[in-house]
């Protein structure tokens, strides 16, 4: 009998990533359509980002997708000088929390903005990024 | 419920680098918190160890380690909530002992940081929180602790010179404490200095000055039921409350960033337990990882107001003279922060002051001390509330 060959997908997301596989692996084929998204139970309505195969809520497992879309707001962001292991060559990077109302999303802040220009309450997006080693991921961008 | 009482505190010398294996470091802690308590190992009835796993190379280390401090055949059990893990063994080993489990168990935290390479050391701190949707960002511990003061700053203008004044007052007193990693003085202008340490950028806005040091060391304490408390020890220090939260480990799960949910929701249940309020607290330890902990902990446990800890520091109130002395012992940031020991030996500075025996730190005749220990990026929060009655 063959070896069942397991969906690995999420390797691809980030700069290194340490999960391989999940069940909301169509996360990076969302990624790579240009979208980013989040999940919503299609049972309750709760929604999910980061997006979930599992409602806590409800404790359904009927979930679809959702496009993380408009502007958010800027809630906290740190420039890190240094980096863990394998993000070396990234630096100097910024890390954000970015509000959008119904939900929140952690990411990097777009290397383009100046750091002169980053300010809490400042309008953003969430932005599919693809790295130059074939891995990918999202930034904000000035909305 | 049983009451239940602290008979003995020990811990290791906090050091980088120590010349010996976890069963002997762990073994340090453990000898001064027998003798401290002056009972023999056939006096007690269960471990708990704690430790955090992802610096060990022992699997499993609890069997081992009381195999060496001589607790065999008596169970023991391994608890781990990062940072916090030997609070969580306090709280367990509290649970075993007002249920009527057992009569005395010795909680054991250690963790020998150098056990694995700084390269290793590095590799882990990025895997610190939610290894699946925030580490492939390349996150670290100091960075997320920044969202943190960012998050104060734009709420409440506090600024890194409120943080460089804990740093301060940290060294104050990790200069007297012969067990802290750190012993040289620190002065506010090393903070506006370029070539100095200090100020050198970690990750925005915290500095090399705002965060604490790995180290090696071991924790002890030995906690008892009011029967065995009351024959074994002159000054037991009681249990008064004891509450632990926990939390979404993804920031974008989270709503506050000004303060540590986990902080607030432990105090307010330990407050409770206690039957008292922040005002009787005469003297505390809280999590100083970074800087900004602490000043997110004044406030999260009720000593400040929301966006007043910097008052507290600016006026030296948290000074071992003021009227909420808090990390007199000079803090993780002076000690150094060995993540399964830290809790422990916090509870040890709280003892030793409650007993009137905390030497050159000592406050004024305390009642009531405070514990606050913190587990990742305030992922899991524990508060413990100490009394002499
Ligand atoms: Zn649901």
């Amino acid at each position: 009998m063959a070896k069942k060959d397991i969906d690995i997908r999420f390797s691809k997301f980030g700069t290194i990533s340490f999960t391989s596989t999940t069940k909301v692996n169509d996360f990076i084929d969302k990624l790579e359509a240009g979208k980013v998204s989040g999940t919503i139970c299609k049972d309750c309505g709760a929604k999910y980002f980061p997006p979930r195969a599992d409602c806590c809520k409800c404790f359904s497992s009927n979930m679809e997708w959702f496009d993380v879309s408009g502007k958010g707001k800027l809630l906290t962001y740190s420039k890190l000088e240094y980096a863990p292991i394998g993000f070396e060559n990234d630096l100097p990077y910024c890390i954000a929390v970015v509000d959008f109302g119904e939900y929140k999303v952690f990411g990097r802040i777009s290397g383009d903005i100046a750091d002169s220009e980053i300010t809490g309450g400042m309008e953003l997006k969430a932005v599919v990024n693809k790295l130059p080693s074939g891995q990918i991921n999202y930034v904000f961008e000035k909305a | 419920m049983r009451k239940v009482a602290i008979i003995g505190v020990g811990q290791s010398a906090f050091v980088r680098g120590y010349p010996g294996s976890i069963r002997e470091l762990a073994f340090e802690g453990f000898r001064e918190a027998m003798q401290d308590a002056k009972i023999a190992t056939t006096d007690i009835d269960a471990s708990v160890v704690c430790s955090s796993p992802e610096y060990d190379k022992q699997r499993s280390p609890a069997g081992v380690l009381a195999e060496y401090l001589g607790l065999t055949p008596q169970p023991t059990f391994y608890v781990e909530t990062l940072c916090s893990s030997s609070s969580t063994g306090l709280k367990l080993a509290y649970s075993l002992v007002a249920s009527g489990l057992h009569d005395v168990v010795a909680v054991v935290g250690f963790q020998k940081m150098s056990e694995i390479t700084s390269a290793e050391s590095q590799e882990r701190m990025g895997r610190g929180a939610d290894i699946q949707w925030e580490s492939p960002f390349g996150t670290m511990m100091p960075a997320y602790y920044a969202t943190y003061a960012r998050g104060h700053f734009l709420k409440y203008g506090t600024t890194p010179d409120d943080l460089a004044l804990i740093r301060v007052k940290a060294a104050t007193y990790g200069q007297i404490n012969e067990k802290a990693v750190y012993r040289k003085p620190v002065t506010f202008d090393m903070f506006s200095d370029p070539d100095n340490t200090m100020s050198g950028p970690v990750a925005s806005p915290l500095r090399v000055g705002d965060c604490c040091a790995n180290a090696d060391g071991s924790s002890c304490l030995i906690v008892a039921c009011e029967e065995k408390a009351k024959i074994f020890s002159k000054k037991p220090v009681w249990i008064k409350g004891i509450g632990a939260a926990s939390t979404a480990v993804n920031l974008s799960g989270r709503d506050l960033f000004s303060g540590l949910s986990v902080g607030i929701e432990a105090g307010k249940q330990a407050y409770k337990m206690a039957g008292i309020t922040p005002k009787h607290i005469n003297v505390a330890e809280v999590h100083d990882c970074f800087t900004i902990a602490e000043l997110m902990a004044y406030e999260n446990l009720g000593f400040a107001k929301p966006g007043e800890g910097k008052e507290l520091i600016r006026s030296k109130e948290t000074y071992r003279e003021g009227s909420i002395p808090v990390n007199v012992d000079g803090g993780l940031l002076s000690k150094g922060h060995p993540i399964g020991a830290t809790g422990g030996s916090q509870v040890r500075t709280i003892v030793l002051q409650l007993r009137g025996e905390a030497g050159a730190m000592q406050v004024k005749e305390p009642v009531f001390g405070l514990v606050h220990n913190i587990g990742g990026v305030g992922l899991y929060g524990n508060v413990t509330i100490l009394g002499r009655e």
